[in-house]
């Protein structure tokens, strides 16, 4: 599978897009095909102020839940409608329409370039 | 370090995801775990279930000793047809939920669940001991694949030439598939029709093969052990470890059904009798419902109207037929008739739940 190097990711197995004013997460591929078929995602709200490795949200999949970590400290814009109406999108597409939610971060993140969380999900990172 | 299935290689070139059962690596799903349920409900799924115990009993006194290990009436059992049974310790613990197929007069099959297989045989070679019997576990070499679904029936006619007309719901015939001998029976874990094939393991891939191939026009695709789950749910049938352990009586989990009395002494009697005419069920097996998309899962509380805890769901899932969150969870007695309203906590927020008839599916007739 293979990571898109413009993004930067958590030991969390989320990425984080930080081109724009606004940072954009989600998880990776490897998270999604991990969880099996996505039913229900729990979104920070906008506005919300989350602190760094704090749960903001769960991702529930047909076998489990797993707790969403804020990768940064920062406020919520904007989160997506779209993957809430339609769970499936973190599978069909992690990395693109399967986007969770945008953040303004405060001070930019530390962050595992494309290669390094390759490398960090082969050793079987949990 | 986990056992390989019979099965392995043929998983991996189908792409599976695995999972540790019971020290066996298993398929978890071949890809989305939702539409290999939807295919088990609306035409076949194959199933690689090697991870299953298998443990023969041969001898003319077979039968006797098994109305003496388990709790059913295994000698009232005619050969070609099986019961779903239990083996409880002395104090009517269950041990583990089990079929046993009856194969000839003095020729048995108990299939027990992988986690459970080690202490079933060892129980059964225990309780064995002063009856003219001979107890083999075959469980390391015997390959078990099922077919499960409304078209099955047609896969495993192609397969097998065997006349499915007279094999009846829980009963077996020996049979052959890809040229070896199998043992095929009408059994399944799924509430749909469906078939189990017993082979040796050097078979199992041949046998796997010959059912792909027919399956092609048959809508079969590949299933793991996540919509296995799922699909056991949804016909309200127990799964050990959850909502069954050594910690309940066969009677607690509304099954006490299987227990027959009409025999001599059995493992388990005088403790059974006891809970039988007592009944001091303080809580019973129930099946919830909710609406909205967050399950109630094993381990989370049940509260009544006041927010009061009175019990703990066993299982749940969001259904993938129904579309609603379904459970099982033991409750209070007064608390368990249809129609009672309840939550359960999830996560922090109370959920509203609603006690319901199990099971929540039931195949059209």
């Amino acid at each position: 599978m293979s990571n898109p190097e413009n993004l930067g990711y958590t030991e969390e197995h989320e990425w984080v897009d930080l081109a724009v004013a606004s940072a954009t997460v989600g998880v990776t591929k490897y998270a999604a095909d991990a969880l099996g078929d996505v039913v229900f995602v729990q979104l920070p709200a906008v506005g919300d102020k989350l602190t760094k490795g704090e749960a903001c949200g769960e991702i529930e999949s047909t076998k489990s839940v797993s707790d969403l970590f804020a990768p940064a400290d920062g406020e919520v814009v904007e989160i997506n409608e779209a993957v809430v109406d339609t769970p499936e999108l973190v599978n069909t597409d992690p990395f693109g329409d399967g986007w969770l939610f945008r953040m303004r971060v405060e001070d930019e993140p530390e962050l595992l370039d494309a290669a390094a969380y390759a490398e960090f999900t082969k050793e079987g990172g949990e | 370090m986990s056992n390989p299935s019979p099965l392995h290689a043929v998983h991996e070139a189908l792409g599976a995801s695995f999972t540790d059962f019971a020290g066996w690596a298993m398929p978890l799903r071949y890809g989305s775990e939702l539409a290999e349920h939807k295919a088990v409900r609306e035409a076949s799924g194959l199933f690689d279930l090697s991870h299953m115990g298998e443990i023969e009993l041969t001898g003319p006194e077979a039968a006797r000793a098994l109305d003496y290990a388990l709790v059913g009436n295994l000698s009232k059992v005619k050969p070609g047809k099986a019961r779903y049974t239990m083996i409880c310790d002395a104090g009517g613990g269950v041990l583990d939920d089990l079929v046993v197929y009856r194969l000839a007069d003095d020729h048995f099959m108990v299939v027990a669940n992988a986690s459970n297989a080690a202490v079933v045989a060892g129980e059964l070679r225990e309780r064995a001991k002063g009856f003219a019997v001979e107890v083999n576990d075959r469980s390391a070499t015997c390959a078990l694949i099922a077919v499960q679904g409304p078209t099955s029936a047609d896969i495993v006619r192609a397969v097998t030439g065997a006349d499915l007309d007279k094999l009846a719901y829980y009963a077996s015939v020996p049979a052959t598939a890809a040229g070896h001998d199998v043992l095929l029976a009408r059994t399944g874990y799924t509430g749909e029709d469906g078939f189990e094939l017993y082979s040796e393991d050097k078979h199992a891939a041949d046998v796997w093969a010959a059912l792909t191939e027919a399956g092609k026009d048959h809508g079969l695709i590949p299933c793991g052990l996540a919509c296995r789950d799922t699909l056991r749910l949804e016909a309200g049938m127990p799964l050990y470890g959850n909502e069954l352990s050594v910690d309940l009586t066969p009677f607690d989990a509304a099954l006490g059904r299987v227990v027959k009395f009409d025999k001599g002494d059995f493992v388990g009697r005088a403790a059974l009798e006891t809970r039988r005419d007592a009944d001091v069920a303080e809580k019973v097996l129930v099946g919830l419902k909710s609406e909205g998309k967050r399950a109630p899962r094993h381990g989370y509380s049940v509260v009544d109207a006041d927010g009061v805890e009175v019990g703990t769901v066993t299982s749940g899932a969001l259904s993938p037929t129904l579309g609603h969150p379904i459970a099982m969870a033991y409750v209070p007695v007064a608390v368990s008739t249809p129609g009672t309203a309840l939550a359960v906590d999830i996560r922090g927020t109370k959920t509203p739940v609603e006690v319901v008839k199990l099971p929540f599916y039931k195949r059209p007739a």
